[in-house]
């Protein structure tokens, strides 16, 4: 069940650097193009691939994310069409774990059970659901952990010590630190305060603990990889989508190569992370 | 000693996870789990606090101008030729409307929480200059999110946020109407988790809203019992109020819920037709779904994704409603029905010219559902409508669409 997210977690650990999980919005700005964009980010150097379920209210997202659920949208994406894409990645890729963020609402209409037997098909390892938090586990996560399906929570900075055994209690997969109160795409804080976060996390779990929000370049990546398991990159992939499309928002030649340059220099980053952190 | 078996109810709600039924619940990002939980706290500390309500009461008295009258509407009453017809004036509190009732409530937890910055959400303008007018009384500043959809056709209203002194940020996102403004607030909400309150003006979002906004409008109806059993020694034989999130409609409704002998109908915004998808009719033509941290009725597509609702009203344009409306319906206690924009632009004309009452255009479509039901009951019969907002910020929308020039 959770095979795939712990290898994958294990391997990289073996190679003595941080996981790079990289997130863009399924659909974004169509169907082909979001495949292609897919398939070519485990070859640029992505270890996790977060698949965003396009939603019309995306309430803790930034501008940047919003767009690209407009554009996807727009361009006719449902749930369905996102699991398809998942699908067809997994035609040739068995090893890259998969996980989809997203909001509650479309697979609360789609139904449950029949997402969870349509994700475990289409080869989706875990789910992030924004708006599911601790209290309202009866609804998604615990159906999902019975189905093998990792549920991955969100822990912030309002999450305290209090707080953080609930949090993680049904949690598997791995930790998604928020490394700031805020939405999607904001600045990032102090990398050393994060150091103090993430350790804080651990003292809790065994389970990895990977940052985002605010993560843009590969600097970034490098700082943040010193102390945690693995680094998001969400909103800068999706940033760089969006300045590739022309002004009715479709794909050129550019949007995939752009995507692929992009996830190589934070694979870069993130290689060099530990190595940063020894000097 | 056997418990005595408990009574049915319909005032129980929510349990202690917030929900009414299926609906309700606390659907947020964990960034705000623990301000929610504080202010479910903070509430449940507040509400059994005699100096909390005793504050309330004062402001309520002599600020808000509570109580409001509760009025016969002779004029009306004798040319429709049925049931008596009172209005629970809500429009003659300060600020024109029941969402001051809310916004003194709210201010005064936010107080006792220490928090020294004020956010709020706001569809017509009438709750945004409430949150803008205690934010005043208070001291603290205040942003309002308001559509820019809305920002323009409710521009009265958005020159007395400003001239309260309050921040009102337009924001274009999705239709630019009140949803998109309650995205924005929330969002506003997670980025400055520490010092910010947030005001919300409707009964509806994540426990402990709902029940909180209820209990604060709940005075409407609770003074409208002890009016009615003044003035007619009985209850009203028919309640009747406009829906959008449905704060008005519930303050009315709740005292009520357990009296058998009252029917009680929540009124819709119809638009254009509920056939299309020019309307905010949540109940009528939508489906449960979750948005905005609770689980209620929307409009919604085959996918999930929120559908922009349409009326006349501005404060009606919202494509969910309260989760205790959602409870209600499905439990058979109160009919929801739908009013077209029409209907409510004829009402709001009528109750002008007969009573020389300028509605707002949210209550003018609970008077259209008065006007007809009236004539179909008994002259012995006796129907209670909440009169809940004034239609001074309406009247340029009515004008246009009217043809009247100034």
């Amino acid at each position: 069940m959770t095979a795939r997210m712990d290898k994958r977690f294990a391997d990289v650990a073996a190679e003595g650097r941080p996981v790079l999980v990289t997130y863009f919005m399924a659909g974004d700005p169509d169907f082909e193009t979001s495949l292609s964009i897919m398939k070519a980010l485990p070859k640029s150097g992505a270890d996790v691939i977060e698949l965003g379920m396009p939603f019309s209210d995306p309430m803790a997202d930034g501008p940047a994310i919003q767009l690209a659920g407009q554009r996807s949208l727009k361009g006719g994406q449902t749930l369905a069409k996102t699991l398809e894409i998942a699908r067809r990645f997994r035609e040739d890729d068995q090893r890259t774990p998969i996980v989809l963020m997203g909001y509650y609402n479309p697979i609360y209409i789609y139904g449950v059970d029949r997402f969870l037997t349509d994700a475990l098909a289409a080869g989706i390892d875990g789910l992030i659901v924004v708006d599911l938090p601790p209290e309202m586990d009866d609804e998604l996560c615990i159906p999902a952990l019975e189905k093998g399906i990792n549920f991955i929570r969100l822990a912030t900075p309002t999450t305290d010590d209090r707080r953080l055994p609930k949090v993680l209690e049904n949690t598997s997969g791995f930790v998604y630190y928020v490394s700031m109160n805020g939405i999607t795409g904001s600045a990032l804080p102090d990398p050393s305060l994060i150091g103090g976060a993430v350790a804080r996390i651990k003292a809790h779990t065994n389970l990895p603990v990977c940052v985002g929000f605010g993560v843009k370049t590969a600097d970034h990546a490098r700082a943040i990889g010193a102390s945690a398991d693995g680094v998001v990159v969400g909103t800068a992939i999706v940033n760089q989508i969006a300045s590739s499309l022309t002004e009715e928002g479709k794909a050129t030649d550019a949007t995939v190569p752009g995507v692929e340059a992009l996830v190589r220099g934070l694979s870069a980053g993130v290689r060099s992370a530990r190595l940063a952190a020894a000097e | 000693m056997n418990q005595a078996p408990k009574l049915n109810s319909f005032r129980g709600g929510p349990d202690e996870d917030g929900r009414f039924g299926i609906f309700g619940g606390r659907f947020v990002a964990e960034t705000l789990m623990p301000l929610i939980l504080d202010l479910q706290d903070e509430w449940d500390k507040a509400k059994n606090d005699p100096a909390f309500k005793a504050e309330l009461e004062h402001l309520g008295a002599h600020y808000i101008g509570r109580p409001s009258p509760l009025y016969f509407a002779e004029r009306l009453t004798a040319e429709l030729g049925g049931a008596k017809i009172y209005f629970k004036r809500e429009e003659l509190n300060h600020t024109g409307s029941h969402k001051i009732n809310n916004c003194i409530g709210q201010i005064l937890l936010a107080k006792r929480m220490g928090k020294t910055r004020i956010i709020a959400e706001t569809g017509a303008g009438q709750h945004g200059v409430a949150s803008a007018t205690v934010a005043a009384r208070f001291g603290l500043p205040c942003v309002v999110y308001m559509g820019a959809t809305d920002v323009e056709r409710q521009a009265p209203n958005v020159f007395r946020m400003k001239l309260l002194g309050a921040e009102v940020k337009p924001v274009t996102a999705g239709s630019g109407t009140l949803k998109d403004a309650m995205n924005e607030a929330l969002r506003d909400w997670v980025t400055n988790v520490e010092d910010t309150y947030y005001l919300i003006g409707t009964a509806a979002g994540p426990h402990p809203y709902p029940e909180m906004v209820r209990d604060f409008q709940a005075v409407i109806g609770q003074e409208a019992k002890e009016q009615m059993l003044a003035a007619e020694g009985r209850l009203p034989d028919l309640v009747v109020a406009a829906v959008g999130g449905g704060s008005n409609a519930i303050g009315i409704f709740h005292p009520f819920l357990d009296d058998d002998s009252v029917k009680i109908v929540g009124v819709e915004a119809g638009g254009k037709g509920i056939e299309g998808d020019e309307h905010c009719a949540s109940i009528t033509a939508g489906s449960p779904g979750v948005l905005h941290g609770n689980r209620t009725y929307l409009l919604q597509d085959g996918d999930g994704q929120i559908k922009e609702g349409h009326s006349i009203s501005a404060g009606l344009d919202y494509p969910g409603i309260g989760p205790e409306h959602a409870w209600l319906n499905d439990v058979g206690r109160v009919e929801y029905v739908p009013i077209m924009d029409h209907e409510a632009l004829e009402a709001f004309q009528t109750l002008t010219r007969l009573e020389g009452i300028i509605p707002a255009l949210e209550p003018s479509h609970a008077l259209a559902e008065v006007i007809k039901r009236a004539p179909k009951m008994g002259k012995d019969e006796i129907i209670l409508m909440n009169l809940s907002g004034r239609g001074d910020k309406d009247i340029f929308t009515v004008g246009k669409i009217l043809g009247m020039g100034l």
